[in-house]
């Protein structure tokens, strides 16, 4: 049977899926439709697994799909829908197009399993996800760091470039595209994916999957499913020349030539070495009815096979560690916040802001829930009209490090507006049942400094944050009989949208803040009442 | 600003009838060439839609010629501050936005730009707002306030505390700025009305909040007066201002005010609120600083009923 088709078709699929969620994660102006981005993302894994843990929806339940394809024919998750899959690959294809040709049609040699590692490493994200830390896993999510890297590395550079476009049209007096303003930058949400990125494009570069078999968990979780699936790859040893050319492009270094077996719990199911093999000696077999006895033999035990970067994987496990047990720790950050360069402060302000709680997106219901199944793939960050979210630090503590929180320094979150929760692939952040329900939901409480406030230290009208309110729970009252106007707070109505917080022009530290609310609550709508007779404006001309 | 006003001065009232001639098909401006010696200081109109009473008004001035000639680029500032809907009447009227387009257009105008330095994301702002539609379908461009490099540092002459600015380069370069402002309430200014409005087409505006707000809206105002303020007091927003929670906060009042001295504009919008224009903190300075008057009764006022 002729399978070279196969190869093609993984290499057509995942380049649809890859282009598609590079796309979704660098779009910037909501152009891809909300419903788009939830179908995109509706295959993978993780996110999918994590939203059906957390809602109990069937229909959020696209890890149920890939869980039997992959029973059925092995990990083709990991060679046509993971991102960071074919991401590797390209950094494979770069590597391979750019080696002498000796080297080139060698590329791969068999290797045996890092099973203490990618064991190891699977056990350790299952066991401090129980403990209540997501951090490990977020750390090598595949999904999730392919968010990370598009939204930090490759948006600003699709900003930019078309902010340079921009310039150039309205130059020719053309006005149909509009630029756009880069999100805040935080040189500690770069950290982990500069590490991240450095490492996959390391071991994509000399070892071809070598991430998905050892460092990734769920390359791992779908490797013991793989083992038992209905059609394995296979070799024919009766038309096998022993050329080795399945074991020269197999990118998870799995054939193993002096066996003739393939390790199915690796093969990641690229049809690589059914397109090398000219003697059509690769086929699918039947491996829960077929005749044959089960080609794979779990090859190695720990300890034996060159490890790749002991050290680094020794880091990782630290990292695991320390992840479980920081969990439940919150600490707010106590460092005050950037100076915003661009207002020299007549007065410098004194009393710093010290929020109890960081503030949780709206959607989330409460910062533990948030903190427990967001995975940090930053699609609500880059999706954020409002640049509000941003990836945090230390605001939520250890356990929460690169998850999104509410960045009042960088914008306000808009009243209107439900975009993170609408697409939020992990179910850390569900949707509103309607626009009055997020309306209603406080996810923090503005609180008022007045020894910050500028009608308090200046003497003159200020009245920025009360303006933005869209509840007018910051509303302007008397101060004295000074005549000027002063900020008062109904937390009743506050929802935390930060609208107050954002424009407010103390420096170095804001005259209001918001404290988040650990537990999101519901509250009252602004009551509505009718204008009195002596608030009507002239009915005649009044000069 | 210099070349303009040169332009009006030494041509006057000559070229604009030659002007308004040429435009005899224009059905708009026919009443141009009747009315185009207005002597008016400010023309106020009430009771009619906003674009009915903005003909009226515009007729009276001397019609819209008087300020766009052929061949012009006009910046039209309207309030789109708020991701709203017209109803809320937090923005301003998109009726009359796009009348105001029309008029230009018609007045041979090569292009009409329209923009806002939201508060809320622009976007929605635009497009909530109801003007983006409106403006494209008069046939004039939208253009974003909302990045930085479109504002240029710029000295306000004799200020003591807004010394310097960031403005939006369409105001820099165009040849007419109309100013087109929505009447308010306003938390912290009182009422926000024509002066306050040019906050929106600077970039930095948290130093005016914290340099003495209402003194920075006046001194503002001697950077670059518009060549026209069209106040929309059609639907006025009574309490909870800037944004404005529910359309309870709102009260149809039909009205409409036109006049080039923003300070004047001002005043006499205020009255229409029910206050006092000194009781305005920036009204009063302004008029102190003489960029304007506020007093009413040394105007030429012409009022329509429509």
């Amino acid at each position: 049977m002729k399978l070279y088709f196969l190869k093609h078709l993984r290499v057509v699929v995942s380049l649809l899926f890859f282009v598609a969620i590079f796309l979704i994660f660098v779009d910037f102006r909501e152009t891809i439709p909300n419903s788009w981005i939830n179908a995109t993302l509706y295959l993978q894994f993780l996110p999918s697994l994590l939203k059906f843990i957390s809602t109990l929806a069937l229909a959020s339940a696209g890890f149920f799909i890939i869980i039997l394809l992959t029973a059925l024919f092995g990990r083709v998750y990991c060679s046509s829908i993971c991102p960071l899959g074919t991401l590797q690959d390209i950094f494979t294809w770069i590597h391979k197009k750019v080696s002498p040709l000796k080297i080139r049609k060698r590329f791969f040699r068999f290797s045996m399993p890092h099973n203490f590692w990618r064991y190891g490493i699977l056990i350790l994200c299952v066991l401090s996800f129980l403990f209540g830390s997501i951090f490990l896993i977020n750390l090598l999510d595949p999904y999730s760091n392919f968010g990370r890297f598009s939204s930090n590395f490759a948006q600003p550079v699709v900003v930019y470039a078309n902010n340079t476009l921009v310039s150039w049209l309205e130059k020719m007096n053309y006005y149909w595209l509009f630029p756009t303003s880069l999100r805040s930058f935080y040189l500690t949400s770069f950290i982990f994916p500069v590490i991240m990125i450095v490492v996959v494009f390391w071991l994509s570069w000399k070892h071809g999957r070598l991430y998905c078999n050892t460092l990734c968990p769920v390359g791992t979780f779908l490797g013991l499913i793989s083992r038992y699936s209905l059609f394995k790859l296979a070799i024919n040893t009766e038309d096998c020349n022993n050329c080795n050319s399945c074991v020269y492009s197999c990118k998870a270094t799995c054939i193993d030539r002096k066996k003739k077996e393939i390790d199915f719990s690796r093969c990641i199911a690229c049809f690589n070495c059914i397109k090398a093999c000219d003697e059509k000696a690769i086929y699918f077999k039947n491996d829960w009815f077929g005749r044959q006895k089960p080609v794979l033999a779990l090859a190695g035990a720990e300890g034996d096979g060159p490890s790749v970067s002991k050290r680094g994987f020794l880091g990782m496990l630290a990292a695991g560690s320390l992840a479980i047990m920081g969990f439940r720790q919150n600490e707010g950050s106590k460092t005050p916040p950037p100076i915003n360069t661009n207002v020299v402060p007549t007065l410098p302000t004194t009393v710093p802001v010290e929020p109890d709680y960081p503030v949780a997106p709206p959607g989330a219901g409460s910062i533990d829930h948030f903190n427990n199944y967001c995975t940090a793939c930053t699609l609500c960050v880059k999706a954020c009209p409002n640049h509000v979210l941003q990836p945090s630090f230390l605001q939520y503590g250890f356990k929460g490090i690169m998850q999104p929180h509410m960045d009042y320094d960088s914008g306000f979150c808009n009243y209107d507006c439900v975009i993170c929760a609408e697409i939020c692939p992990t179910g850390a952040l569900l949707k509103f049942r309607d626009i009055d329900h997020k309306h209603t939901t406080q996810i923090g409480k503005a609180k008022f400094i007045k020894e910050n406030c500028v009608v308090e230290t200046e003497g003159t009208d200020c009245g920025a944050c009360s303006e933005h309110c869209p509840t007018k729970a910051v509303d302007m009252v008397p101060y004295g009989d000074t005549g000027l106007f002063i900020p008062e707070i109904d937390e009743d109505i506050c929802i935390g949208c930060g609208a107050c917080v954002y424009p407010c022009p103390t420096r170095p530290y804001k005259a209001i803040y918001v404290d988040g609310n650990p537990q999101h609550l519901l509250v009252d709508k602004p009551e509505i009442q009718e204008l009195d007779a002596d608030q009507l404006p002239a009915d005649d001309f009044p000069f | 600003m210099d070349r303009r006003k040169f332009l009006w001065k030494t041509l006057g009232t000559g070229f604009t009838l030659g002007t308004a001639k040429a435009m005899a098909h224009d059905k708009i401006a026919e009443n141009d060439v009747l009315l185009n010696n207005s002597e008016y200081d400010l023309i106020a109109a009430m009771g009619g839609n906003p674009d009915e009473m903005f003909d009226k008004a515009i007729a009276a001035m001397g019609g819209i010629g008087k300020y766009v000639k052929r061949g012009q680029t006009v910046v039209v500032k309207p309030n789109i501050g708020w991701d709203a809907t017209p109803e809320r009447a937090a923005n301003t009227n998109p009726i009359l936005v796009k009348r105001i387009v029309q008029h230009c257009k018609d007045a041979g105008a090569k292009d009409v730009f329209v923009f806002d330095n939201t508060c809320d994301n622009w976007n929605r702002c635009y497009e909530n707002s109801g003007i983006q539609r409106a403006v494209r379908e008069a046939g004039g461009r939208m253009v974003s306030g909302a990045t930085e490099s479109y504002y240029q540092n710029v000295q306000i002459p004799n200020a003591t505390r807004i010394k310097n600015a960031k403005v939006h380069e369409l105001i820099l370069n165009s040849d007419v700025f109309i100013n087109v402002p929505v009447l308010k309430h306003h938390s912290s200014t009182r009422l926000t009305i024509a002066m306050k409005n040019l906050m929106g087409i600077v970039w930095d505006r948290q130093f005016w909040h914290q340099n003495d707000l209402n003194r920075c809206i006046a001194e503002f105002t001697r950077f670059r007066k518009p060549d026209l303020n069209v106040i929309d007091a059609y639907a006025i927003m009574m309490r909870n201002g800037p944004r404005g929670v529910s359309t309870a906060d709102v009260v149809v009042s039909k009205s409409l005010i036109i006049s080039p001295d923003p300070v004047a504009a001002d005043a006499a919008a205020a009255k229409i609120f029910g206050m006092e224009p000194h009781e305005v903190g920036h009204i009063r300075i302004a008029d102190e600083l003489g960029v304007g008057t506020m007093d009413l009764s040394k105007l030429n006022i012409h009022r329509i009923r429509v």
